[in-house]
């Protein structure tokens, strides 16, 4: 089906006004910088709010969370329209995303694949039939008056997510806990509607209308914002390796809402709250730990926590009540009587007669096809390079970042040990304060490799080499060679002139020099960066003490 | 209008079926172009009947030349009619509700384009019951349509009244299109059934219409009333005509996940049939109380023709058909409520003025057009569907529908092959008599022998058997295991080549002569 004709795109042009009464229902549109990585929290007190009564045990959060991931796929759920990222408003729209009268939905089975795929990577059991069903109110950016999802029988079930975030003051103990996956249902996304309040009117774009979703729901069994945050990072990388979804939060590709609430241990759950409009995992910690608190207080005054739909708002790092849509909302499902029962199959063995294997989602195929996950690939990297598991973490997290890690490895005969430190330090470092990603790193891997090279061949010192680092990150076109050459930075070898520097410096220092005779050989670290200052930092250090130390003596 | 070139030529063509006009236009009796200004002509001419909303009269007439161009051969000219219910690119389609007025679709349902495919010519979409739900085609905002048959010299000589104010309902919803047929303004027009909306209005109307498969016709297209029931219906002047149609529209759309893959087909309905292999079932349950005497009667003598003939004929027993319509009433109401919530006046459709708040505007405009029928449907159809109230009206009306269903199963793993039943109570009533009981009353009333077959989704088929004692036509209805229409469509034929059903005869009509010749000829070829 064309994804827009002349034919009805007249519509759209003709939407029409209405006050400006009832919100969004996601909020997550604005464009924030993408986070890049692995939130950890600075303190611990906000971390995990306490309250001290005397006699009960202290209160804990609840959190459970509901994620809608947008399948990364060209077509829609249930249309043939293109699926695009900031494609001119309406202009990915069938005749079914619009609802025109008589149109029916069509199964995607690219979005089906994805579903499994995500399910058999949570360890989920995928159900061999699964049902659509109707969820039904009225909104300006869902046209039917209903979406259509799988409330019955989702796709796959009874799921785990292990996740892991890092404890202690150097915050380099690895924590790993799990969360249940309760379900992952197919459904169809919304459009979006652009409120212009000025004008009081809503605009309406069905572009997103129809695009697959997965939506996810997590028990609630993490008890802050950093395990919510820490399961999200861990979900959106086992996403993206699979390709199922790109889990960009800022951009909506995950929506994240979280279901909050405090309990004491052994008592039951207390009252929760749902938060929405958060878009990154930083948001998230911080919306869940400010909702924790929050109810925590509201407990302590001996307020009550009101079951409601609350915001976060990023600027002052609050959640506020939402005004809600209708209050309770009664979404009287039904049965989608258009669409059969969706039936997987084990394998291409059970795929009944009559029915193309070709044209049906087969579990034994799709297995075949998942990728090394981030948890396995971490593990590799420990065992393979012997470094630290933190560094495992971040390796994992940036996009590209491990494929140029091996890439020096392989191309230098550094230790992997070392090589880490650049990647992680030098590089990251560079690249995070510059905002860029892995692939828009100036220095290629063979010019690192180059440059550890040279410092495990004596030829430059390792500080000079991170000054060296610094030059090709601003002048790439250059080789190594040529920025140690000009900038005459290749170590001083030479021991004669080492001695002449080392006496000029001792010669100009004759208070320090006494001191030193007098006893307090702290002092001869002074020289040492006096001689460091001079040269450039091209000597080595442990030649250059020898060489004071007995012009001293 | 150029009634001279009506005149001109011969003038028996309207009363064909569409197997005779297809030879006709193939050996140059006629051309395209004569036949559809024939068609256009039939149908200015009965525009009291008020059966069509929309008269595609230029956009046909150029169809019908570009064909006689083209001498192509298949259906190539056939004129035809489509309920307003069926999408149609550039044609306007406002289903009888004040809703869609003005709405003119992007594209083409399916067996609409199978037909224009074939080179059929549509010249008019027709009249029907708001989104098509009733059973009397009487409170559209387009009006009621007139039954054909009160229109004939032996109705009219029994009535004491004016033509104006005493005249039949044609039953619906689908009665525009029943209309059209009869009145040979069509050779085949397009219903849709859902409780028996094609078989009701054709068995009142005295023609062939058949209710296919489940599943065996696309409805994409198809505006829904019902998704899980709703199926494209099929109406013709004879059972062979119906079986070509057919032929022509079942099978897979991949734009309609719920169709089914049509079992293959022989080009035409066998000419030789030994009914003396079949055995039909009579089912007991639809002794039903308000069934008519004539009803009645035409049922014995069809029943004792069969079994004259040679075949065996049982009584049968369908316990659970007697809650079939309270059941249907639970699942048409949800089905309608959760249909109905896409027209919010944003897309398209009537908008109101009031924008104080998105959801004043949303109740206003939907609140302005529809009318009390589809108002009440979506109320009782919200409330069934609540949370509180889903396991006791949706769950409990779906496990009797399953029930239904067995029912018929049942019955046909005893080898049975047909159920023969009457299709409506009674002859179709006087449209003043008709519109004293509300719409919910009429359609539990008018579709108690219709209506379990869309429960069970098997095909059923009426045809027309005799007329009343007041001149009006009197349907039997043959229904059918799941995709065994080509066989329903067999007997079908067997019995209406026995039961000798009359052509219509238009009281009054300046073109009687023309009639009373069609009906000669076509008495001819009858059992060809």
């Amino acid at each position: 089906m064309a994804a827009s004709s002349s034919g009805y795109s007249r519509m759209f042009f003709k939407l029409r006004k209405y006050a400006n009464k009832s919100q969004s229902l996601y909020h997550t549109d604005s464009f924030n910088v993408v986070i890049r990585t692995i939130w950890t929290s600075g303190s611990k007190t906000q971390l995990q709010p306490k309250v001290h009564t005397k006699s009960l045990p202290q209160m804990v959060g609840v959190v459970g969370l509901e994620i809608h991931a947008q399948i990364q796929s060209t077509s829609k759920l249930f249309s043939g329209s293109h699926v695009r990222f900031l494609a001119p408003p309406n202009s990915l729209v069938s005749h079914f995303d619009a609802s025109l009268p008589g149109t029916l939905p069509v199964l995607n089975r690219r979005c089906v694949e994805a579903a499994v795929l995500t399910g058999l990577a949570l360890n989920c059991t995928i159900n061999r039939k699964s049902l659509f069903d109707r969820k039904h109110y009225f909104y300006a950016d869902m046209p039917a008056g209903y979406q259509i999802t799988q409330q019955r029988v989702p796709i796959a079930v009874n799921g785990m997510l292990v996740y892991s975030y890092f404890e202690g003051r150097r915050r380099n103990q690895v924590v790993t806990k799990s969360v249940k996956i309760k379900q992952i249902q197919l459904e169809q996304d919304s459009g979006k509607s652009l409120h212009d309040d000025e004008r009081s009117q809503t605009l309406i774009d069905l572009n997103r209308a129809g695009v697959g979703l997965m939506e996810l729901v997590m028990e609630p069994e993490m008890c802050c914002g950093e395990e919510a945050a820490a399961a999200v990072r861990e979900l959106q990388l086992i996403l993206q390796a699979l390709g199922t979804c790109q889990a960009n939060m800022a951009e909506g590709q995950l929506r994240v809402d979280a279901n909050v609430s405090v309990h004491r241990p052994g008592e039951p759950l207390g009252v929760r709250t749902e938060v929405k409009n958060i878009n990154s995992v930083r948001h998230l910690a911080k919306a869940i730990d400010y909702e924790i608190q929050r109810q925590m207080e509201v407990l302590q005054s001996a307020g009550k926590v009101l079951n409601e739909t609350r915001a976060f708002d990023s600027k002052s790092g609050n959640t506020i009540p939402m005004r809600d849509k209708e209050g309770l909302q009664d979404y009287r499902f039904m049965p989608e009587p258009n669409l059969p029962p969706l039936f997987v199959y084990e394998s291409e063995a059970s795929v009944p007669a009559g029915v193309d294997p070709a044209q049906v989602v087969v579990i034994d195929r799709l297995s075949g096809q998942l990728p090394e996950l981030p948890s396995v690939k971490r593990t590799r990297l420990v065992e393979t390079y012997g470094i630290l598991q933190e560094h495992s973490f971040t390796l994992v997290n940036e996009d590209g970042l491990i494929d140029y890690f091996e890439n020096v490895v392989q191309t230098t005969k550094a230790e992997p040990r070392k090589v880490i430190g650049w990647v992680i330090k030098e590089l990251m470092g560079n690249l995070n304060s510059q905002n860029l990603n892995v692939s828009q790193s100036p220095i290629s891997p063979c010019a690192l490799a180059e440059l550890i090279s040279l410092v495990e061949s004596g030829h430059i010192s390792s500080s000079t080499a991170k000054q060296v680092f610094q030059e090709m990150w601003k002048a790439p076109e250059k080789t190594v060679g040529q920025i140690v050459k000009e900038q005459d930075l290749w170590m001083i070898n030479d021991k004669e002139e080492l001695q002449k520097i080392c006496k000029r410096i001792v010669d100009s220092h004759p208070e320090e020099v006494q001191i030193i005779r007098g006893g307090n050989k702290k002092v001869l670290n002074k020289l040492m960066g006096e001689v460091q200052r001079e040269t450039k930092g091209r000597t080595d250090p442990v030649q250059i003490r020898a060489i004071l130390e007995k012009m001293v003596s | 209008m150029s009634a001279s070139s009506a005149a001109s030529r011969p003038a028996a063509m309207l009363g064909l079926s569409i197997r005779e006009v297809s030879q006709a236009l193939r050996d140059g009796r006629v051309s395209a172009t004569e036949l559809c200004r024939k068609c256009i002509n039939q149908i200015q001419r009965t525009r009291y009947l008020n059966a069509f909303i929309t008269i595609t009269e230029e956009t046909a007439m150029e169809q019908a030349q570009r064909t006689d161009s083209r001498l192509r051969t298949g259906k190539k000219g056939i004129p035809f009619s489509v309920k307003d219910n069926f999408c149609m690119e550039n044609i306007e389609t406002p289903c009888a509700s004040g809703m869609l007025k003005g709405y003119v679709p992007p594209f083409n349902a399916t067996v609409v384009q199978k037909l224009l495919d074939q080179g059929a010519v549509l010249v008019g979409k027709t009249n029907l019951v708001e989104f098509a739900m009733g059973a009397g085609s009487t409170d559209g905002v387009f009006g009621p349509v007139r039954n054909p048959w009160s229109y004939t010299s032996l109705y009219r000589e029994q009535s004491t009244e004016d033509p104006d104010s005493d005249w039949a309902i044609t039953g619906g919803s689908s009665g525009g299109s029943a209309a059209a047929v009869a009145s040979l303004s069509s050779f085949l027009a397009l219903g849709s059934d859902t409780g028996g909306s094609t078989r009701n209005p054709g068995s009142l109307c005295g023609v062939v219409a058949l209710k296919p498969t489940y599943g065996l016709l696309s409805r994409h297209g198809l505006i829904p009333l019902v998704n899980s029931m709703d199926v494209p219906g099929i109406m013709t002047r004879s059972v062979h005509d119906a079986a070509t149609v057919l032929r022509i529209l079942q099978g897979r759309d991949e734009r309609d996940s719920t169709t089914v893959q049509a079992p293959s087909t022989p080009p035409r309905l066998p000419e030789h049939f030994d009914i003396r292999d079949i055995c039909v079932g009579i089912p007991k349950e639809y002794h039903a109380p308000g069934l008519s005497k004539d009803t009645l009667a035409q049922w014995s003598r069809v029943a004792d023709m069969f079994e004259q003939a040679g075949a065996r004929v049982q009584e049968v027993s369908l316990p659970h058909t007697q809650h079939s319509i309270v059941c249907y009433h639970v699942l048409c109401c949800c089905e309608v409520a959760s249909n109905m919530a896409r027209f919010d006046g944003l897309e398209y459709g009537h908008c109101s003025k009031v924008d104080s708040s998105t959801d004043a505007m949303y109740a206003t405009t939907r609140h302005e057009v529809f009318n009390s029928v589809v108002r009440r449907r979506i109320l009782s159809g919200n409330y069934f569907l609540l949370k509180s109230n889903y396991e006791r009206y949706f769950v409990k009306a779906q496990q009797m529908r399953r029930l239904i269903a067995e029912d018929f199963k049942n019955v046909f793993r005893t080898g049975i092959d047909v159920l023969l039943t009457p299709t409506t109570l009674s002859d179709a009533a006087r449209y003043s008599d008709f519109i004293q009981e509300d719409n919910r009353t009429r359609s539990a009333q008018e579709d108690v022998f219709t209506q379990p077959v869309n429960m069970a989704g098997l095909p059923a088929v009426t045809v027309p058997t005799a007329l009343s004692h007041r001149g009006l036509p009197i349907g039997l209805q043959l229904i059918g295991q799941t995709l065994q229409d080509w066989k329903l469509l067999t007997v079908a034929q067997w019995m209406e080549q026995k039961v000798n059903f009359p052509m219509i005869h238009l009281h009054g009509e300046s073109n009687e002569r023309e009639l009373n010749r069609s009906v000669r000829e076509r008495t001819h070829t009858i059992g060809s």
